[in-house]
């Protein structure tokens, strides 16, 4: 597979020598977007986006352009854009790389999605714990500002636009949208309940849009190339570019940004192969929260409908690797230990039902679990799946169930070896010595207040 | 349920909400629009099992156990995953399947319950909710026998206080977010809130604001599990063993419906009843935990009666001798000051007592400050009126404006205040105050403040705009103590149309109005003044005829007294430090010829009485309060075994029948049935056009704001110091300009005085205050009236504390 495959748009500018300031994203074209866009009705940038098929970035995969229209129009409330930039699952890696590199195309697509949505004040939620890129965004909304395409006026279209940057404070659950909008007026993040929906009762109980960092980012692309330049690329109904994430086993992993539908396949290749000697046992196609997918679908396009053919779904296109020498129970109880750290204790089963899988799982791992704990393990997950307020149990379920799927045996030698044993964990480090790996063993610090 | 419209005429108009039909487990049901699936099932009888779920909170989804499958949305489609029931509005052709029909259902439930229990001590044996359990009934209902979790339970250390009444042990919690919700929608005190994240989630406290709120029990009474406890009742009983009668609360006009549970012959706790048309489902923290007031040492067992000037006990037949004779010599001349903690069947008791058997119209039930005019207002606008004609709690929450005279509903009857809140945040109701400032109260109801110096609500009554037959004016009893105030009210209500309701502040004072224990008023509204009225009441009493001249009222009967001009005085739970001059009551007690006492506690009162008869607790016998609304409640009898059996009419009829007279009646139930056999009076009503103008003396100094905060040092909450804890902190209040012209930062104390006394307290610096104006709670401490002072009064306010 060649470097031919690759369709960089985001990422174009990723290598240039500072990219990330307003001089260098001009030079590339930065910006043109914007004032072509406010040349246009709002109404034919809707519909640019809509023919261009653009999908949600975030991972469900929602038309934007569907989402924008879903606005109500006689509101009296101010309408509010809001970028959802709070990436925090595990594995997924491509929107907080893209702000760091290139700043401007997403305040470029904030601009001009926040025109189109007539909305005069956008927020960029970003994760807290990056803060490096926090500043890098700050600079360029500063940049903006000075340069006239943000505040007032902008570049004297009469058009007035505010750009807030806001960091989050360190909670997974501040991805899901209306926790986010709590979290953004200051409450706890804590999901709301729907209806009514944020189109219509949003931030600040007012009409607000929540779009992903990289759903906003690929506008300025398709408002400047048009609709049909951006339908070129991708499969059916998966059109366009994404960035896709490798990391774990493979020697060269990172951001290559591709047609929606390239296969793993093809991207491990561009990703220089497996690890030397390895070959590779399960992956997950968009982040711990999409169930594994193993060799059998290398060749399945990572597409939407493609992923959900196969029984998981695209996410957020981030493809953790696993060689053969990996646990899949470790690598199951690690996901489950983050979303029982990340539950945010509204709802009954992703509160103890994550607290219970966790447990679980740690005895398989240990090689201390009992006759039928799969069993048990599985309609626990009946018992959380589809039941919980939101959609983090949901992936909680979704790592263990899809494990059990495909490496049922793995768990059941857990009721009698532990899986150090059977998998022994330096040989799968990729960095460092098994040292290291040492530690994994001791138990971490959110269990105060349980007596052993 | 209906709504209630008004047209132009005014007239109430009923229409017919709209409603849907839908089929729960295979039955149809029709239920008006809006209305969620969990109550739509319950209409057919089905109990999907809850917890977060209540009636009177916004839904929040988040315990996810009442889930049910939803076949059908109504549109062809049906839901993929099973459903909240508690967030799911009923839509037309809609199908749900309950855990009664449907497996998938069923098994999310239990599954539910399961989780729940994972994390939960199942210390049953020991937990007060035991018993009476959520939980518990719903894990035996819709749970699996058994758990399959082998795991570790999270534990905390217990039980923290979230206020001096309210206990919290964390590991019990469910995090249904219940008694949040509660603190925040229903009573503005969102001093509680969940903290922390998964299952480490956990119901806190502001370290600087504990959650001091007048509604806290609420709290503990609708988490459906053991984690809210209050410390009264904690570890005093198990619920199977309680003896559980419905009743009325005694604390304030609100007029509450109150479950009392006893046991071994004593109330173990008090719990809000479920009554839609009052309280709803809720009460305050004095109704529910200030039950303690007759547990004291001062309880009175026996009658006692003066032997050498010393009051000793003595049988009853001595005690009623003695009184008789004490009565026979005033001759006549004799005033009866009943108070205001009697059942309106006591109160008539009083009534008649003093007319038919005394022969003197000097009956008056005011044992607070009030002011000249109020008797002929609360004839002309109060009294003679029932519920159909009185505004209501209804009323409150259709109302286009509800303007407060004089009246903190928070503090003077704090379920009217959570109906206005109720009306303002469901419907955005407009309140206008007039007060010295937006208290607590006045800014959680979202109030427009009409600043107003004590002395001048007349003048800002008469200034409101905007009032028309939709409005209600509520005016409190302290408007009486600003000249012209209730002459105000009166015509603005009758130029605007607006409705009037005058609310009292303890619970027998609308039945004591009702009943005639004023000097101008017989029962039923009927003028004294009235000869017709008169007769109408001797023919039912049976009774030749009744005084004709209007009685003294309770000031006048004090100075009588105690310039020797009273020969007898007759009292009922009455104290010095309620009236507007103690020392003034103090002498009329010393110099009073002969002063009869009946009473539960051994008061001020008693030391100086000739005779002490000791009477029944509230929860020791039955009768009747009527609140605001003119409605009556039921008090019931509890305790059926009383250490004072004697209730206030058998120690008046005994009295009556050794006196050759006769009261009419024995008990309860025979006053009732005269009292409603008398019925209002439909003959023409006393006219109020406005009540003589008082000077007051001008002299230097602040005008005196004031009034009795809910928990203060009043007598009802003794022997519940963990509810007197709760009381909110004692401060005397300024506005920033006058704070600033006397030189007294926020903090500092100051010092209040009047012609009789001094009182120091904390500044509190007021921002939206009126200037030269005081503001300090009536009763919290030293009383005011120790200062010799009434609201609207001159006082000498100087920095620091009083030497």
């Amino acid at each position: 597979m060649s470097i031919d495959t690759l369709t960089p748009v985001l990422t174009s500018n990723w290598g240039d020598e500072r990219a990330w300031k307003l001089t260098n994203y001009e030079r590339r074209g930065g910006y043109k977007a914007l004032r072509k866009a406010l040349g246009m009705q709002p109404s034919e940038i809707i519909s640019q986006v809509k023919d261009a098929n653009l999908r949600g970035r975030g991972g469900a995969g929602f038309p934007t352009g569907m989402k924008w229209s879903f606005l109500p129009k006689d509101n009296p409330n101010p309408v509010y854009l809001v970028v959802n930039a709070d990436e925090s699952e595990p594995g997924t890696c491509k929107d907080i790389p893209l702000m760091m590199a290139s700043p401007h195309t997403l305040v470029e697509g904030v601009l001009i999605s926040a025109y189109a949505c007539n909305s005069h004040h956008a927020f960029i939620y970003c994760r807290g714990e990056v803060l490096h890129v926090i500043r890098r965004l700050q600079q360029a909304v500063r940049e903006a500002y000075s340069a006239g395409y943000a505040g007032k006026n902008v570049l004297g279209s009469g058009y007035d636009v505010e750009v807030t940057v806001h960091a989050g404070a360190g909670a997974y659950i501040c991805g899901e949208e209306t926790a986010l909008l709590d979290s953004l007026e200051g409450r706890r993040g804590q999901p709301r309940l729907r209806p009514p929906f944020p189109a219509v009762a949003g931030l600040y109980a007012s009409p607000t849009v929540i779009n992903n960092v990289e759903s906003i980012a690929s506008v300025p692309g398709i408002i400047g190339n048009g609709a049909a330049w951006f339908q070129a690329m991708g499969t059916e109904k998966s059109k366009g570019h994404g960035i896709f994430s490798l990391s774990g086993h493979v020697r060269t992993p990172g951001q290559f940004e591709a047609p929606l539908g390239i296969t793993l396949r093809e991207l491990i290749d561009l990703g220089g192969g497996m690890r030397e000697g390895h070959e590779l046992k399960f992956f997950t196609p968009g982040g711990s929260s999409t169930p594994i997918l193993t060799a059998e679908h290398l060749d399945t396009p990572l597409d939407f409908e493609g992923m959900a053919a196969a029984g998981s779904m695209l996410g957020t296109r981030a493809l953790q690797i696993f060689d053969e020498t990996t646990s899949v129970v470790r690598t199951t109880l690690r996901w489950v230990e983050f979303y029982k750290h990340e539950s945010c204790g509204k709802c009954t089963p992703c509160r103890e039902g994550t607290w219970w899988l966790v447990q679980t799982l740690r005895n398989l791992e240990a090689g201390h679990g009992s006759e039928g704990d799969v069993e048990k393990l599985l309609d626990v997950c009946d018992n959380i799946g589809g039941r919980s307020f939101c959609a983090l149990a949901d992936g909680a379920v979704a790592a263990v169930t899809s494990a059990i799927k495909y490496f049922r045996s793995e768990f059941e030698a857990g009721y009698t070896t532990p899986a150090r044993e059977l998998f022994p964990y330096e040989k799968s480090a990729l960095f460092g010595s098994a040292e290291d790996d040492s530690r994994t063993t001791t138990t971490t610090s959110d269990t105060a207040g349980v007596h052993a | 349920m209906s709504v209630d419209t008004k047209n132009d005429t005014g007239a109430k108009v009923e229409t017919k909400p709209e409603e849907v039909t839908l089929t729960i487990d295979g039955i149809e049901v029709s239920v008006p629009k809006g209305t969620l699936v969990i109550r739509a099932a319950e209409k057919i009888g089905v109990a999907i099992p809850r917890f977060c779920d209540h009636p009177l909170l916004d839904p929040v989804g988040a315990c996810r156990q009442c889930m049910v499958e939803i076949p059908d949305m109504g549109n062809g489609r049906g839901m993929p995953k099973p459903q909240a029931s508690c967030t799911l509005e009923a839509m037309p052709g809609m199908k749900v399947s309950t855990q009664v029909s449907s497996p998938v259902a069923e098994k999310a439930q239990a599954g539910m319950l399961e989780f729940l229990l994972i994390n939960h001590p199942l210390d049953c044996p020991i937990c007060d909710k035991g018993g009476e359990c959520p939980l518990q009934n719903q894990s035996l209902a819709n749970g699996y026998g058994e758990s399959r979790y082998e795991g570790l339970k999270r534990t905390f250390p217990k039980p923290v206080n979230i206020s001096a009444e309210v206990l919290l042990d964390r590991e019990r919690c469910v995090l249904c977010a219940r008694c949040t919700r509660f603190s925040e929608q229903i009573s503005g005190d969102p001093f509680i809130a969940l903290v922390e994240r998964g299952a480490l989630q956990q119901v806190g406290i502001y370290e600087d604001k504990p959650y001091d709120s007048y509604f806290s029990g609420n709290v503990i009474q609708i988490c459906p599990v053991g984690a809210l406890t209050s410390v009264a009742y904690r570890f005093q009983s198990r619920p199977f063993d309680l003896v559980s009668t419905a009743t009325t609360c005694e604390h304030c006009a609100s007029g509450c419906q109150l479950r009392s549970d006893h046991r071994h012959f004593q109330v173990k706790r008090r719990l809000a009843g479920n009554t839609p048309e009052v309280n709803e489902e809720w009460n305050c923290d004095k109704g529910r935990f200030g039950f303690m007031s007759g547990r004291g040492a001062d309880r009175l067992t026996t009658p006692l009666v003066r032997r050498n000037g010393v009051l000793e006990p003595a049988g009853w037949h001595e005690a009623i001798d003695a009184a008789v004779a004490g009565l026979r010599a005033a001759d006549g001349r004799v005033g009866v000051l009943p108070g205001g903690r009697l059942t309106t069947e006591a109160a008539y008791g009083y009534s008649r007592f003093a007319r038919a058997v005394l022969g003197t119209n000097n009956i008056d039930f005011r044992s607070r400050p009030y002011g000249a005019g109020e008797a002929d207002f609360l004839a002309a606008h109060v009294a003679g009126r029932t519920l159909s004609d009185s505004v209501t709690y209804a009323d409150l929450e259709t109302a286009n404006t509800v303007v407060l005279v004089d009246f903190e509903p928070e503090d003077e009857s704090p379920i009217v205040f959570l109906r206005l809140r109720k009306a303002v945040r469901k419907r955005k109701l407009k309140v206008v105050t007039i007060a010295p400032f937006r208290s607590r109260g006045s800014a959680k109801l979202d109030a427009t403040l009409v600043a107003t110096a004590p002395g001048l609500q007349a003048q800002a009554v008469a200034g409101l705009q905007g009032l028309d037959s939709g409005s209600v004016i509520l005016v409190g009893e302290r408007a009486a103590l600003s000249s012209g105030t209730l002459a105000a009210v009166a015509e603005l209500a009758a130029t605007s149309g607006a409705r009037l309701a005058w609310i009292p502040r303890r619970a027998g004072d609308m039945g004591a109005v009702e009943a005639g224990c004023l000097p101008n008023l017989l029962p039923g509204g009927r003028g004294v003044g009235d000869a017709s009225a008169r007769v109408d009441v001797a023919a039912a009493w049976g009774v030749q005829s009744l005084p004709e001249e209007v009685g003294l009222d309770a000031s006048a009967m004090l100075a009588a007294a105690g310039e020797g001009r009273l020969g007898a005085l007759v009292t009922a739970g009455i104290e010095p430090r309620d009236f507007s001059d103690p020392a003034v009551m103090v002498e009329a007690l010393e110099k009073v010829d002969f002063l009869v006492s009946i009473e539960t506690r051994l008061s001020e009162v008693a030391e100086h009485a000739d005779v002490v008869f000791p009477v029944a607790l509230i929860e020791e016998h039955a009768g009747s309060f009527l609140n605001w609304e003119h409605r009556s409640g039921r008090v019931n009898t509890v305790i059926r075994q009383s250490t004072a059996p004697m209730t206030d009419l058998r120690v008046l009829a005994a009295l009556a029948d050794a006196m050759g007279a006769d009261l009419g009646f024995r008990g309860a139930k025979g006053a009732a049935e005269s009292l409603a056999d008398l019925g209002v009076w439909e003959g023409a009503r006393p006219r109020f056009t406005h009540e003589p103008h008082v000077e007051r003396p001008a002299s230097e100094g602040l005008t005196l704001a004031t009034w009795r905060q809910l928990l203060d040092d009043s007598a009802g909450v003794d022997h519940e110091p963990d509810l007197q804890a709760t009381a909110p902190v004692a401060v005397a209040r300024l506005s920033v300009k006058t704070a600033a012209d006397l030189g007294i930062a926020h903090g500092e104390t100051l010092t209040v005085s009047g012609p009789s006394g001094a009182l120091s307290l904390p500044t509190e610096i007021v921002a939206d205050m009126v200037d030269q104006v005081v503001w300090v709670p009536a009763n919290s401490g030293t009383p005011v009236t120790a200062l010799g002072v009434l609201a609207g009064d001159r006082v000498t306010v100087t920095k620091g504390a009083a030497a």
